[in-house]
């Protein structure tokens, strides 16, 4: 699947994460941008999850922009997963 | 050599000398005996009626003959706020002084910019008990020429009378003084309130000089730092910023995790066997140990239990508790926010103390010594209950030693108060990045998962669990967390020591490494 909008969820609270997600033109894969108050100790961590969740979802061709504030990884879990669930449409929520 | 602790200490580093390595809390301590020779005050001389008052800082700093290679000593009386050490670097800096050892008794955001004067060799060696922001950082990647020492409050004092320190000018700032150079932080538009730890500079620093925005007719009254160990007194435009005394550290907080750790530690504090009439108190500024007191005061109302003493670090909100009678005096070596300094000025019974008094190990009546419970906080705690306080997730100097390790030895009951992670840092370590207090003199953990009480304690244990507090073994309680954070990356460190903890014996019991990569 492919991301129709722009899209987000979580926030900039400690303990967060905020992903942004926007579509890419078809073919051009997944681009993944993260910062973290926690990058030095868990930068693979965040990444793995991320892309673990993206996998399972099977979506391709978007901009992930995740500004992490020491989210758990079931917090992350569920940020990407509604992030991209509004990127397709199919659920509702903030942009 | 290893120390008690397993540290590799060396045994020497040049430009500190011989360095002696922590063999346990009490172990250098032997009664009514100190193994170390200890200096004698500076002899002085003043002729009748001669003022010495001066036109301006430089003046003074002048008159005291500034040398190459001088030790530089202030306080932190004034936190955040402090106006008085830059200024002193600066015209020191103007005069072509260097390779100056700096021994402030903290040093606190309002001297980042020192770091311009470490790069330049301006200072060379740092004595202190507390290093943060841009300053922390800059000698966390090695840019203090020689290691820098991070003592505890009663060490300090100790570091002088040994000769550790040895004081050749100490810029005091007082918020009243008078052309004699008797001084108070008690009143006046600065007040910032106790002097605690600038009187044992005036006592013992061969040259003093009193810095005042606030001159007062002779005699000023009450006086903390007497005249007859001032040489220079002069009046400024101002000292600093006295409202920034009070950090966040020192306000009550709202966070409900900071809220429900404290309620945890304040029903500890009451089934430990300690919470009696006469008791003695003491909580560290900062989340949840000074949450602590909040619940503390509701529970000595509940059970009517009036206490013996406070000591600290006192917060406006200690003096509520002195004044509505829970306890029966405050000792006050340092006042966290400048309200404190009214009731110092008023309360006969908020006495305020030197930090001799308060925590040199090597007197016959340090308060830390007649404490019942002492309430600190931690940035990491490990399964041997040794507490962090000094260095960041990065490894980097950002805390202070403080009166921790002073607290945790005197205290009948020490308790340590921590969230189990924070933002996905887990707290709880196999081994802390770097112990300031050891494990020994650290009874009970409590987090917002469990309370752990050190094995050397079994009775206190048994005592809690009837209580129905949830004992939990700290090694289970590591798992538990890094089940939920996950295992962090390790540090990039280097090989290079930026700093040593010197415990408050006066023995190294941790060094810290520089840092490669800063978060």
């Amino acid at each position: 699947m492919t991301p129709k909008f722009k899209a987000q969820a979580g926030t900039f609270e400690s303990s967060d994460i905020m992903i942004l997600i926007e579509p890419l033109e078809k073919d051009s894969g997944r681009k993944v941008d993260i910062s973290s108050t926690v990058m030095l100790q868990f930068e693979e961590d965040i990444k793995a999850t991320i892309n673990q969740v993206l996998d399972t979802l099977q979506v391709q061709d978007l901009h992930l922009i995740a500004k992490d504030k020491g989210a758990l990884t079931q917090t992350i879990e569920a940020r990407v997963e509604t992030a991209v669930k509004r990127s397709l449409g199919i659920q509702e929520g903030t942009m | 050599m290893k120390n008690a602790i397993g540290v590799e200490i060396p045994e020497y580093i040049e430009g500190l000398g011989k360095l002696e390595p922590f063999q346990g809390v009490w172990n250098s301590i032997i009664e009514d005996e100190v193994p170390v020779t200890n200096i004698s005050r500076t002899l002085k001389a003043k002729k009748p009626h001669v003022s010495k008052l001066c036109k301006n800082l430089e003046e003074a700093i002048k008159r005291c003959k500034p040398f190459d290679g001088m030790t530089v000593t202030c306080h932190h009386h004034l936190r955040g706020g402090d106006g008085v050490l830059m200024q002193t670097i600066k015209i020191l800096d103007e005069m072509g002084i260097k390779d100056i050892t700096l021994a402030s008794s903290s040093l606190t955001s309002a001297h980042d910019g020192l770091v311009p004067y470490l790069e330049k060799g301006m200072i060379t060696r740092i004595f202190t008990s507390g290093i943060r922001g841009a300053l922390g950082d800059a000698i966390s990647v090695g840019k203090l020429k020689y290691p820098a020492i991070i003592h505890s409050h009663g060490g300090r004092v100790r570091d002088f009378l040994t000769g550790r320190i040895k004081p050749d000018l100490s810029v005091l700032a007082a918020s009243a003084a008078d052309e004699e150079g008797n001084a108070t932080g008690a009143h006046g538009p600065s007040a910032f309130g106790s002097m605690g730890y600038a009187d044992i500079d005036a006592r013992y620093s061969r040259n003093v000089i009193i810095v005042t925005d606030n001159l007062v007719e002779y005699p000023c009254v009450p006086c903390t730092v007497r005249q007859h160990f001032i040489d220079y007194v002069v009046k400024v435009d101002s000292i600093g910023d006295a409202t920034k005394i009070a950090s966040g550290t020192t306000r009550i907080t709202n966070s409900p995790m900071d809220l429900r750790i404290a309620r945890i530690a304040a029903t500890v504090i009451e089934h430990s066997g300690l919470f009696k009439n006469g008791m003695s108190f003491q909580v560290g500024a900062g989340g949840a140990s000074l949450a602590v007191a909040k619940f503390l005061r509701e529970d000595m109302k509940r059970k009517n239990i009036i206490g013996s003493f406070m000591i600290g670090g006192v917060t406006s909100y200690g003096v509520d508790m002195l004044n509505e009678g829970l306890f029966h005096s405050i000792f006050d070596v340092q006042s966290f926010d400048a309200a404190v300094s009214t009731s110092v000025l008023n309360n006969p019974n908020h006495i305020e103390i030197s930090c001799d008094q308060y925590a040199n190990p090597n007197n016959c009546g340090s308060m830390t010594n007649k404490l019942d419970v002492v309430v600190l906080g931690a940035l990491e705690v490990d399964v041997d209950f040794n507490v962090n306080v000094i260095t960041g997730s990065s490894g980097e100097i950002r805390g202070a030693s403080g009166g921790h390790s002073d607290t945790a030895s005197g205290a009948n009951l020490t308790v340590v108060v921590c969230p189990a992670f924070r933002g996905r840092l887990p707290i709880v370590k196999d081994r802390v990045h770097t112990v300031v207090t050891p494990g020994e003199s650290v009874d009970v953990i409590v987090t917002e998962r469990g309370v752990c009480v050190n094995p050397s304690k079994p009775n206190l244990a048994a005592k809690l669990k009837e209580a129905g507090v949830q004992v939990v073994d700290i090694h289970d309680l590591k798992v538990e967390v890094e089940k939920m954070t996950g295992v962090p990356a390790e540090k990039q460190l280097g090989d290079q020591i930026v700093a040593l903890v010197e415990y408050r014996d006066g023995t190294i019991i941790d060094v810290i490494y520089n840092v490669k990569n800063l978060s």
